[in-house]
């Protein structure tokens, strides 16, 4: 019963954040993008007055700003994101276009940078001071401060380069998408995937380990060991558990911060992707496709942390009683 | 008396009692509650937390009225609720006769100058950040009484008074002992004389050696100013040596009160009783002599209290009336008339209450 | 005249000015212990490096003969046009695509990164700190509202907004400013409001407010002094993520605006050469690792110099190879002189 409160006041708070976002940005670029300016680029510099009104007219654009926005919330709640200025599509169909390599960056480095993160926060936490440890800080420190353009661009200088020199094509710029076989797949994004794991997965590491180094001192697991339990049970039956929450709240934030670092990464490796779109669309004052982009990526992050929210729930269940 | 007056005003019409001028601090029928919120969506009250159940008393110039009770009695809350820092739920505080229940803060500023307190716990009660001297200085800073090397040099005078060193005036709190803390905080609830000291179980936090410095400079201090104390403490041997009127609540309620010579030697209400066997004895043969009344039951819990009579479960002497009809508080017959008890069934002289418990058990 | 008052006029003048000795405050041991934290130190030398750099880079430019802005095409630039490597024709680490000296425009990109990081990091300390401290002390609508509000603002998709911003207004260093400054205000005012809701309840306040203290002096006397540690760590952490951000929105093409030199847009354009010209890539996000390694090093060393208690890797001196220094701490031995 607690459960099912706790859901519907996330998912309501959640609605309205979309709402605030997108209104917001809705708003923005009204203000940012003159129908004059939207109009001309369009039908061509050299258009006539009476044909920019008519391109216009057309799009909607000379009605006043109230009633395009009640226009535009009255399409979104029925799931149309309205149509593109410039590529003479429904936004819909643009992003379903663009999104596949942007979905394959996203998974590739969000499972990298788990795995990583955690096993080699969990490995440091185990074997504390030792040497792995102390590399494996050192190279949180620099993996921490990187930005992560610079990462990928590093990447495509020492990686990339010297490989497509020898030959050893595997990593490779040529677009591929999954139904290309696993191989040219991940040899396209893989150096995408890394770019977008390092910085994070340096995170991760040093959050799993101090949280684990903490859960690993309490008292519950000095008695858990005198119990005669094996080390890895009382790691993996008991401190991983508690250990993880700080993990599942980061990730929570990350997720939000993942957009940002899409669109980065597409412009390093020129992945045309959502990302790359964005950026264009921005550009070219293409308001319908940007706000697509945004409504999606917000109720993604929603989603994503009221998700985040119920794992929490699941590993924490002091959470669930208030 | 009347009942028609606004809380917002500062004066209130002195009754009868309050007129005479050595009360310094009248309660009537102070009541605290907190809200139970539920877990719905919007959360209504579903309970209360009855810490504080209509509580009335008096304080005299220059006296100590002692606050014994044990954990969760609300005899913290009572304190605050009298100091102001808590919103009392229903009743009256009355200061020199002056209505000063839930003032807003502006109106009861000029009240703060005359009501104090110290506080429980010598780590938690001073700032980590600041040096004492700033602390100990604050009152005058916040009622713009002194300022500079004024203020300097009556901070150093305070620290002298009690007994601290006024050289360490730029020392940080972390660098003194919990006795000294304790100091600074009397210091600095010393500072703008005030008629009123509330202290909230200020040597429960120190070594036994200490308490006796502190309680002594207390008293001193007392003497040398004409302080009242309201003094809340759970130890009963401490409140014997400082006060001169004691009270006893249980649950929220008075179970017992009167001055400490009348309480400590014929304690009439069972919980008084019980508690008092409890208090290690300084003479080992009184010790020895004296039985252990060791109460039963669980302690119940302010949200739902008992019905009738609060102590009934635990109470040697129970009987079906007191679940059902809960006692006054009034003098009992061959007490004096100070001397209150709510019970219905007090402890007679020469009666042994451990062999009611053990009987009971049986 | 007060009670008071007369009772120290007379007192004031019958005792001699008293000695008082300093206590040793939550500053002063800190930096006593950072003093000993050889990363903590390394870091702190860089930084200066790096201001210094900021500040000589006009130096520079005359003493090379190469104004950040001009570019050399023919000493410059290849028979391809392409940027020569470091050490042709006096350029000390080469040139960028149109034969501008790198070493120069790098030297004033420090400049950009410092001032942008500095400012924006000052500007969202003290805007969140206010806020955070407000909405934490009043508790309530205002806190429900600046919540909220906080929440919201840390909900926004940054880069995105800092797009349609650039596309809106152009691409301008004030925009970078306020950009970076509004989205790490929220961050700061989050974290000092939790801080601040715990804070509120000890017992200490409850003393100031005994005394009379009104919101605002509790605020900020009482509660900012506790707060202010922790924030300078968070400040000292967030200089290297503003220095990012601008990296990176130049790197986008809506920062800084050519020909100003920055580490990001210098990146931006190397981004088309990295293949003809290592250079061109590597000088300037060595001089970015470099920049928001040694901030984030030093943010761990004063977390770490203010609470001794965690565990460091590389330690200084105090913890070598196992033996422990034994040393009394001050206040203890302070405590211990007298009760």
């Amino acid at each position: 019963m607690n459960m099912l409160r706790f859901m519907i006041r996330r998912i309501l708070s959640g609605l309205v954040v979309i709402w605030v976002v997108t209104s917001a940005t809705f708003f923005l670029f009204f203000k940012a993008v003159p129908e004059a300016a939207v109009a001309r680029n369009l039908a061509g510099k050299a258009a006539s007055p009476a044909v920019l009104q008519q391109v216009a007219k057309n799009l909607g654009l000379n009605q006043p700003i109230l009633v395009q926005y009640w226009h535009f919330l009255a399409r979104l709640v029925h799931g149309n994101l309205g149509k593109s200025y410039y590529l003479q599509e429904p936004v819909t169909t643009v992003i379903k276009q663009d999104l596949p390599p942007t979905v394959s960056l996203v998974i590739g480095g969000v499972t990298l940078w788990l795995i990583v993160g955690l096993a080699v926060g969990i490995l440091s936490a185990t074997r504390a001071r030792s040497i792995f440890d102390r590399i494996s800080t050192a190279g949180v420190l620099a993996g921490v401060s990187a930005p992560t353009f610079v990462v990928g661009q590093l990447l495509l200088l020492i990686v990339f380069l010297p490989l497509s020199k020898t030959g050893f094509t595997w990593v490779s710029q040529t677009p591929a998408s999954i139904g290309s076989g696993f191989g040219k797949w991940s040899g396209y994004f893989f150096l995408g995937w890394v770019t977008l794991a390092v910085v994070q997965a340096a995170v991760y590491t040093r959050l799993s380990r101090g949280s684990l180094l903490d859960t690993l001192g309490e008292d519950y697991i000095r008695t858990a060991r005198s119990k005669g339990l094996s080390e890895r049970r009382v790691l993996y039956r008991h401190a991983l558990r508690s250990a993880l929450t700080p993990v599942v709240s980061q990730l929570g934030v990350d997720l939000g911060a993942l957009l940002g670092g899409v669109i980065v990464v597409e412009q390093v490796f020129g992945i045309q992707g959502l990302g790359f779109q964005t950026v264009q669309s921005i550009a070219r004052g293409d308001t319908p496709v940007v706000l697509g982009f945004v409504v999606l990526a917000t109720f993604f992050v929603v989603v994503a942390n009221i998700v985040v929210d119920m794992l929490y729930g699941v590993l924490d269940p002091r959470v669930r009683i208030t | 008396m009347t009942g028609a007056l606004s809380d917002k005003a500062a004066e209130a019409w002195p009754t009868e009692a309050s007129v005479a001028d050595d009360v310094l601090v009248r309660v009537d029928n102070l009541v605290k509650y907190f809200p139970v919120r539920g877990n719905g969506l919007v959360r209504r009250t579903v309970a209360n937390v009855q810490a504080v159940d209509g509580v009335s008393l008096t304080i005299p110039r220059g006296k100590t009225l002692g606050l014994v009770g044990e954990t969760g009695c609300g005899k913290s809350t009572l304190a605050r609720c009298i100091a102001g820092l808590i919103p009392a739920t229903s009743g009256k505080v009355y200061f020199e006769g002056k209505d000063i229940t839930n003032l807003r803060r502006r109106a009861m500023q000029p009240f703060r100058r005359e009501i104090q307190m110290i506080f429980q716990d010598p780590y938690g009660s001073l700032n980590p950040r600041r040096r004492v001297g700033a602390i100990i200085g604050d009152p005058f800073a916040v009622h713009k009484t002194a300022s500079g090397n004024e203020r300097k040099r009556a901070v150093q005078d305070l620290m002298e008074r009690v007994g601290l060193n006024p050289e360490h005036f730029n020392r940080y709190p972390a660098e003194f002992s919990g006795g000294q803390r304790q100091r600074i905080g009397v210091a600095r609830a010393l500072a703008l004389r005030p008629k009123l000291i509330i202290c909230d179980e200020p040597v429960s936090a120190l070594d036994v050696s200490i308490q006796a410095q502190v309680l002594n400079l207390l008293a001193d201090l007392q003497a040398d100013f004409g302080l009242s104390y309201l003094f809340i403490a759970h130890d009963l041997e401490v409140v014997r040596h400082v006060s001169d009127s004691v009270m006893v609540m249980y649950l929220g309620r008075v179970a017992e009160s009167g001055s400490g010579g009348q309480v400590y030697t014929k304690p009439r209400h069972p919980y008084t009783n019980a508690l008092l066997s409890a208090a290690p004895a300084a003479d080992p043969d009184a010790a020895a002599a004296r039985r252990r009344i060791i109460l039963t039951g669980d302690v119940p819990s302010p949200i739902h209290p008992p019905s009738g009579c609060r102590f009934h479960p635990r109470c040697p002497k129970a009987q079906e009336l007191c679940s059902e009809q809960e006692p006054p508080l009034e003098a009992k017959a061959g007490d004096p008339p100070a001397h209150l008890t709510a019970c219905h069934f007090p402890v007679e002289t020469g009666e042994n209450l451990a062999d009611a418990v053990s009987r009971r058990a049986r | 005249m007060s009670v008071t008052e007369i009772q120290f006029q007379t007192k004031g003048m019958e005792s001699a000015p008293v000695q008082v000795i300093e206590g040793r405050s939550q500053w002063q041991l800190t930096w006593r212990r950072l003093r000993h934290d050889k990363m903590a130190i390394a870091s702190i030398i860089v930084i200066l490096l790096v201001c210094a750099a900021a500040l000589i880079a006009p130096l520079v430019a005359t003493w090379t003969g190469h104004p950040p802005n001009q570019p050399f095409p023919n000493t410059g630039t290849n028979a391809f046009g392409n940027p020569v490597g470091p050490g042709t024709h006096h350029f000390l680490l080469g040139t960028d695509n149109l034969g501008r000296d790198l070493l120069v425009r790098i030297l004033y990109g420090a400049r950009i990164s410092l001032f942008v990081g500095l400012l924006t990091t000052a500007i969202a300390a003290v805007g969140g700190v206010s806020i955070g401290l407000v909405a934490g002390y009043f508790g309530g609508l205002i806190d429900t509202l600046l919540a909220r509000f906080v929440d919201a603002v840390l909900s926004f998709p940054v880069i995105v907004t800092a797009l349609a911003l650039a596309a809106v207004f152009g691409a301008s260093l004030q925009i970078v400013i306020g950009v970076i400054a509004f989205f790490s205000w929220a961050g700061i005012a989050r974290i000092v409001r939790g801080q601040t809701l715990s804070l509120k309840e000890k017992e200490y306040i409850e003393a100031a407010r005994s005394i009379g203290a009104n919101p605002w002096r509790i605020m900020f006397v009482d509660i900012l002094p506790n707060l202010l540690g922790p924030v300078l760590v968070l400040a000292t952490l967030y200089i290297p993520t503003a220095v990012s951000f601008e990296a990176t929105l130049s790197f986008l093409g809506i920062g800084i605006p050519l020909p100003t030199a920055s580490w990001g847009n210098i990146l931006n354009v190397a981004n088309d050469y990295y293949q003809v010209a290592w250079w061109y890539v590597v000088f300037p996000a060595a001089a970015l690792l470099m920049t928001t390694l040694a901030f984030n090093l030093l943010g761990d060393g004063i977390r770490d110099a203010m609470d001794p208690r965690t565990e460091r890797i590389f330690a200084g001196s105090q913890a070598k190879r196992g033996r422990r220094r034994r040393t009394v701490s001050p206040e203890i031995a302070v405590a211990a002189e007298g009760s």
